[in-house]
């Protein structure tokens, strides 16, 4: 405590000071790395055959559901149980506004947006009026209502029939029929959506995210409105699963309810803390465990959820911010610098406030 | 004129223990106003009462004669009305340019321009003087989490500053910081005083940084007030220095 002692701990001191590497070149490397997967995955496909390619675009339209819940859960702090419930909501939106009503896929796919993104605010508003706690129940009972209508409501939905015969759409008057050249177009899909969040999350939206996520009721004293921000976080991330639903659809041409259960909306939040919430890129390592790698065990049959299960418990034990917490690490070990990705690590909590924010 | 504050019979009660009991203050523009009293004595809940982060149990808070009871924080904030609370609290991951970034980000433009526009909200600048101002010059890229505690305690005051709010409430902002800084935000606190023009009200256990900094003094004791007056007069009081002051 004595005015002496400080001169000493000085140098240890500014060695203690993690310098944040310049956020702009760190944010860059996620811009490069999304134009290069973009670029490589466009061309991956040569030789895979028909599933193999189907395979991967089923990858990334998953990705893009995770995407959406990665927002929700691993910016805002979100539980969302029905990030699969909005993603059928897109789905069936996009099968029928393409098949009975006639529009063109490109208007069905804003529509699809524009839907989940509506109902995630009705369902939000006064689940997060009351308490952020409320919006799992309300996610919760809303999974299983879309998932009864999608099952009962045959005249609309087909029951479990589902709906066939979904166009796929076409670019510049060129066919996307076939299954290399559909893939092409689900690249280019998710990388415009992907480029978008990353604009988010680095312009002030992705600070007062950060913000809320780590105190909420310091990020209010300073004006940051938590409650519109939450809300935004969500239906955008729901807005995201309808996305994937409206791409989801014309990739299988058939769907019907099974996809869309609360278990898959399970799963998609276990894609997401595998991948590493609040990691930008998480998502696509989350939906590759997901996707990918059920493939992969296909040779041990139904064990394959067993091994899944493990695989993620042991990776969560080992690093509870997932592969891209690992990776970080290692990179860490690697250059002895600290983070490279994560914006927001820990939650601080803030006894006496009272306890609005 | 109306004062930038009154705070008219508040009370709050937290099951049995009426934390605040009955409280009516107000501060007139450019005022620094001190609110001492023993530990527990409702200093905390009454800032919390009026700034919204407590629904008082009775009571009213008017900012330049118009009521703002319950009104949330972050509105409030937008009012030009901003804060610290007694534990410290800055965003430890962000480096201490983006924690005064976000300190002022909601306060300019709309949604829209926050999204589409530049990322640091065309505050970087803004952040950098208010940093010099702070004497934090040298850690503009370090992460707030790494800083020192009384560094740390520098920034949760520079960001209540950043928006240049109009009512400044400030909860113990000398605790924890040792001699030479505390001389250091006395002097920063009446420079934005006289510059700007900030009403302050503040919070404090430091009789001399109290007695040093503010024009006026409320004492409160069992959440009521025991005495107000000028540093003077309340060191006078004989209630006050049986209640608090001791000797
Ligand atoms: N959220 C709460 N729930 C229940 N009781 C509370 C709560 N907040 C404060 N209290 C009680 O209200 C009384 C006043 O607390 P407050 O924090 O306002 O005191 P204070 O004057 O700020 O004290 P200090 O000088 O120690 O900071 C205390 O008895 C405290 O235990
Ligand atoms: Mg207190």
């Amino acid at each position: 405590m004595t005015a002496p002692a400080t001169e000493g701990s000085l140098p240890q001191q500014r060695g203690r000071l993690a310098r944040v590497p310049s956020l702009a070149a760190f944010a860059d490397g996620i811009l490069i790395t999304l134009m290069l997967g973009a670029v490589i995955l466009w061309f991956a496909p040569a030789g895979m055959g028909r599933y193999g390619t189907y395979v991967l675009s089923l990858w990334l339209v998953t990705s893009i559901a995770v995407m959406g819940l990665n927002l929700t859960l691993g910016y805002a702090g979100l539980k969302s149980l029905a990030q699969a419930a909005f993603m059928g909501l897109g789905a069936y939106a996009t099968a029928l506004l393409t098949t009975k009503v006639g529009l063109n896929w490109y208007t069905s796919f804003a529509l699809s947006g524009l839907l989940t993104f509506a109902v995630g605010l009705v369902l939000g508003f006064p689940a997060l009026r009351v308490k952020a706690h409320y919006l799992a129940f309300v996610t919760l009972a809303f999974s299983t209502l879309i998932w009864l209508i999608l099952r009962n409501e045959q005249w609309l939905t087909g029951g479990v029939f589902g709906l066939s015969n979904i166009p796929r759409p076409s670019l510049f008057g060129l066919k996307l029929d076939g299954a290399l050249a559909f893939h092409r177009f689900v690249v280019i899909v998710t990388l415009i959506l992907a480029v978008a969040l990353w604009w988010m999350i680095r312009s002030p939206w992705g600070r007062a995210f950060t913000a809320l996520r780590e105190n909420p009721i310091r990020a209010a004293s300073l004006g940051i409105d938590t409650r519109m921000y939450t809300l935004l976080a969500f239906a955008i991330g729901s807005a995201y699963a309808g996305f994937a639903g409206a791409l989801y659809a014309p990739l299988v041409e058939f769907i019907d309810p099974s996809p869309f259960s609360l278990s898959q909306s399970f799963f998609l939040l276990l894609m997401v803390v595998a991948g590493g919430a609040g990691y930008l890129l998480g998502p696509f390592i989350g939906a590759l465990l997901g996707v990918v790698l059920p493939e992969w065990l296909r040779v041990v049959g139904s064990l394959y959820l067993i091994i899944f299960a493990t695989i993620v418990m042991l990776l969560l034990i080992a690093c509870p911010q997932g592969v891209s917490g690992l990776l970080e690490r290692g990179w860490a070990k690697l250059t002895g610098k600290g983070k490279i990705g994560k914006t927001v690590a820990g939650k601080s909590v803030a006894p006496n406030t009272g306890g609005r924010s | 004129m109306s004062p930038v504050l009154e705070v008219s019979n508040i009370h709050k009660a937290f099951g049995g223990i009426k934390a605040v009991n009955g409280v009516s203050f107000s501060v007139k523009e450019g005022e620094i106003l001190g609110i001492i009293g023993p530990n527990g004595c409702g200093k905390s809940t009454l800032f919390n009462c009026i700034l919204g982060q407590l629904d008082p149990t009775e009571g009213t808070v008017k900012l330049d004669g118009k009521e703002v009871t319950g009104m949330r924080p972050s509105d409030l904030n937008r009012l030009g009305v901003s804060r610290t609370f007694q534990l410290l609290q800055v965003f430890p991951e962000l480096s201490v340019r983006e924690n005064l970034i976000l300190a002022g980000q909601e306060h300019e433009g709309t949604m829209l321009s926050r999204f589409f526009g530049r990322r640091d909200a065309g505050l970087t600048e803004k952040a950098d003087r208010m940093i010099g101002f702070f004497k934090l010059g040298h850690l503009v890229d370090a992460k707030a989490g790494g800083l020192s505690y009384g560094q740390q305690k520098l920034l949760d005051a520079a960001m209540a500053f950043m928006a240049g709010p109009r009512l400044v409430l400030l909860d113990e902002p000398a605790g924890g910081v040792n001699l030479t800084m505390l001389g250091d935000l006395k002097e920063r606190l009446r420079a934005i005083n006289a510059e700007q023009g900030a009403t302050f009200v503040v919070i404090e256990h430091n009789m001399d940084f109290v007695m040093s900094l503010c024009t006026r003094v409320l004492v409160l004791a069992e959440g009521k007030v025991l005495a107000e007056g000028t540093p003077a007069e309340v060191r006078a009081n004989r209630q006050v220095i049986e209640a608090y002051l001791g000797h």
